[in-house]
């Protein structure tokens, strides 16, 4: 095994014996960089050759000096003596929607493509501290908005590393791309509506997205301020829990990071699931959407192979001592995504308003006859298509006259469907629930081209992630399979406000009773490619 | 389906919104908003109770669990100069816009 597969874990804890530099570790990984993700993604192509259809394209910037210098400075410490911390030499990658001092920090938007940022988020300054080396930033849909990938101004897009014809999912899924095929143990992500758990489930690898408040958003580029959460993504249970323990807790910068005490997430690990009760609700077996075309609602049941994972998941955590607790009623599920359609748009319209090429980032080169001409032209050149279609549909549904009929009613479905989660888990309710375990996501990984253009269709990939945003509550996405065509199943455990460290015991215990079975064996193929 | 985004009332929203687009980005974003209201008009399906609060945070935030305010203090950012050197245009540490649409008072 190369040093870039190696777990968080292991890598600090060799690199803490002074078993293999973080030097050492860093070279592995930018070669494995070399060798399975082809061009990085930029501005002004627009299209795609067949040779970069063979390659992930996870990367927007590579800093590979910037790394270079962080690992050198791990391995001068270790030398003198000093402890750089729990990540000391774990190389990681993140999601182009945070800020990094120094840095292009894109968006992957054409508006801020020359944006360098003048400071560094919590999350990614927690990690740099903690002795973890940033590689650079990866690629995502335009702002966060999407589930594919596909509506980054910067092209390529990434490709999922198991089938590169494949989306990774996303929006994080430069981030789940770059884990799966050994670019980087560990990668920061956002979720708002699923961006760390669809693509997660996309690419085999963890993804969480924890409680809102629980991560900083400090130096987050903001899509929906009351729904985004920065979170881990891993290749495996603890790796994630590691980077959780790293970047969670209160944050003087982000009046919304709470002072919950962060627990010691890796204590409880290994305590297992007997006692615990799990439950499973058909309501995040099926999909309800409304054809566009009809107005019609039509149900689906979801993959078949997708929930014969799920079930085969239950089963797993009942032979462990869990007790399973079938037909638990979540109604509000499937109003999650119209809900969503109208607050995230809200939201998203007021934080885009900033960029009007003035203050920073793009700015029309073409004559203009005043400012109101600036902002028109700046902002039609700047934005893609997905931040334009939120600015109007936010702005529609919060106009005066129909903000009541829209807006607030959204607001007050969101209270059902967070009615939903507090009646399940009520420590002294009928369910009395540690977790519920659903699939991650509808469908496996759709093919590059296949939904995109669809925004209806696309938002629907987040029906069974986005209930949790609503909410607030924690959610973490764990590989459990690979259906026939070779691509990754992920399942999904939802838990009350502020229980990552039950939703990650849960997951560690499944994922240890599992690590026998043959689909673990498989590697991406972008990494079995390399082997030949 | 009626459409309830018209090609008139999409027009003052591109206005408002401070948008140029093109004739094609025009129809497939007024198409695609039409469709998305379609799937938003589930929400009116739902029986809704007047009662029923409106949540603008799924995590409910008490005062115990949320941080105290801040002291309103005056701080120096030594990153003033990188801040501005991202500007397209500055003049003498001022930005610089274009001519501001304005009436002169007579």
């Amino acid at each position: 095994m190369e040093l870039c597969d190696l777990s968080a874990e292991q890598i600090a804890s060799l690199v803490h014996k002074r078993e293999v530099s973080a030097r050492e570790v860093l070279e592995a990984t930018l070669n494995r960089v070399s060798l399975v993700d082809g061009r990085p993604g930029q501005l002004g192509i627009e299209e795609t050759t067949p040779d970069d259809e063979k390659y992930v394209h996870a990367f927007i910037s590579l800093t590979a000096e910037r790394a270079r210098v962080q690992a050198d400075e791990v391995d001068r410490r270790l030398a003198g003596g000093e402890d750089p911390g729990p990540l000391a030499g774990v190389p990681f990658t993140v999601k182009d929607i945070f800020v990094v001092r120094g840095t292009p920090s894109t968006a992957g938007s054409r508006i801020l493509a020359n944006f360098v940022a003048p400071y560094t988020a919590t999350p990614v300054e927690r990690m740099e501290q903690a002795g973890g080396i940033m590689l650079g930033k990866v690629n995502l849909d335009e702002f966060t908005y999407g589930s594919s990938n596909e509506s980054s101004a910067f092209i390529p897009t990434p490709r999922n590393p198991w089938n590169p014809a494949y989306v990774p999912g996303g929006s994080s899924g430069g981030s789940t791309a770059a884990v799966a095929a050994g670019e980087g143990a560990l990668s920061l992500g956002t979720d708002t509506a699923g961006s760390i758990r669809q693509p997660a489930a996309f690419c085999g690898v963890v993804g969480m997205k924890p409680t809102y408040g629980r991560v900083s958003r400090y130096g987050l580029i903001a899509f929906g301020s009351s729904l985004d959460c920065p979170g881990p993504v891993a290749r495996t249970v603890k790796d994630a829990t590691l980077m959780l323990s790293v970047i969670a807790g209160r944050d003087p910068h982000d009046q919304t990071s709470v002072t919950v005490p962060v627990p010691d997430y890796a204590s409880r690990l290994e305590a297992g699931v007997k006692g615990l009760r799990i439950g499973l609700s058909p309501d995040y077996f099926r999909i309800t959407f409304v054809d566009p075309h009809t107005g019609e609602l039509i149900e689906r049941p979801i993959d078949p192979e997708v929930l014969a994972a799920t079930r085969r998941a239950a089963d797993v955590l009942a032979s462990l001592g869990a007790e399973i607790i079938e037909d638990v009623p979540m109604p509000h599920t499937h109003y999650g995504i119209p809900a969503y359609f109208v607050i995230s748009r809200v939201e998203a319209a007021s934080n885009l308003h900033r960029y009007d090429g003035v203050k920073y980032g793009y700015r029309t080169p073409e004559y203009v006859t005043d400012l109101r001409d600036l902002y028109r032209k700046t902002r039609g050149q700047g934005f893609g298509l997905q931040p334009k279609l939120r600015i109007l549909m936010g702005m529609y549904v919060s106009a005066a006259q129909y903000s009541e009929q829209y807006y607030v009613r959204a607001l007050r479905v969101r209270s059902l469907i967070r009615r939903d989660f507090e009646t399940i888990f009520d420590p002294s309710g009928a369910y009395r629930l540690d977790a519920l375990l659903t699939p991650t996501t509808p469908t496996t990984a759709f093919t590059m081209q296949e939904v995109y253009g669809d925004s209806v269709l696309m938002q629907y990939a987040d029906e069974l992630t986005v209930p949790a945003n609503h909410a607030g509550v924690p959610g973490i996405s764990l590989p459990a399979g690979l259906d026939r065509k070779g691509l990754p199943i992920g399942i999904q455990f939802l838990g009350a406000d502020y229980a990552e460290a039950t939703l990650l015991q849960i997951g560690f215990a499944y994922e240890q009773a599992t690590l026998g079975e043959d689909w673990r064996k498989r590697k991406p193929q972008v990494v079995e490619r390399l082997a030949v | 389906m009626k459409e309830q985004i018209t090609p008139e009332i999409f027009q003052d929203m591109v206005t408002l919104a401070a948008l140029e687009l093109s004739q094609a980005e025009a129809e497939y974003l007024r198409q695609q908003l039409n469709n998305q209201l379609t799937a938003i008009g589930e929400l009116e399906r739902i029986p809704l109770d007047e009662a029923t609060p409106v949540t603008s945070h799924g995590v409910p935030y008490t005062e115990q669990i949320s941080q105290a305010l801040r002291a309103d203090e005056w701080i120096t950012d030594p990153s003033a100069p990188d801040i501005l050197s991202q500007a397209p245009e500055t003049e003498n540490g001022y930005i610089v816009v274009p001519d501001i649409p304005h009436t002169e008072l007579s």
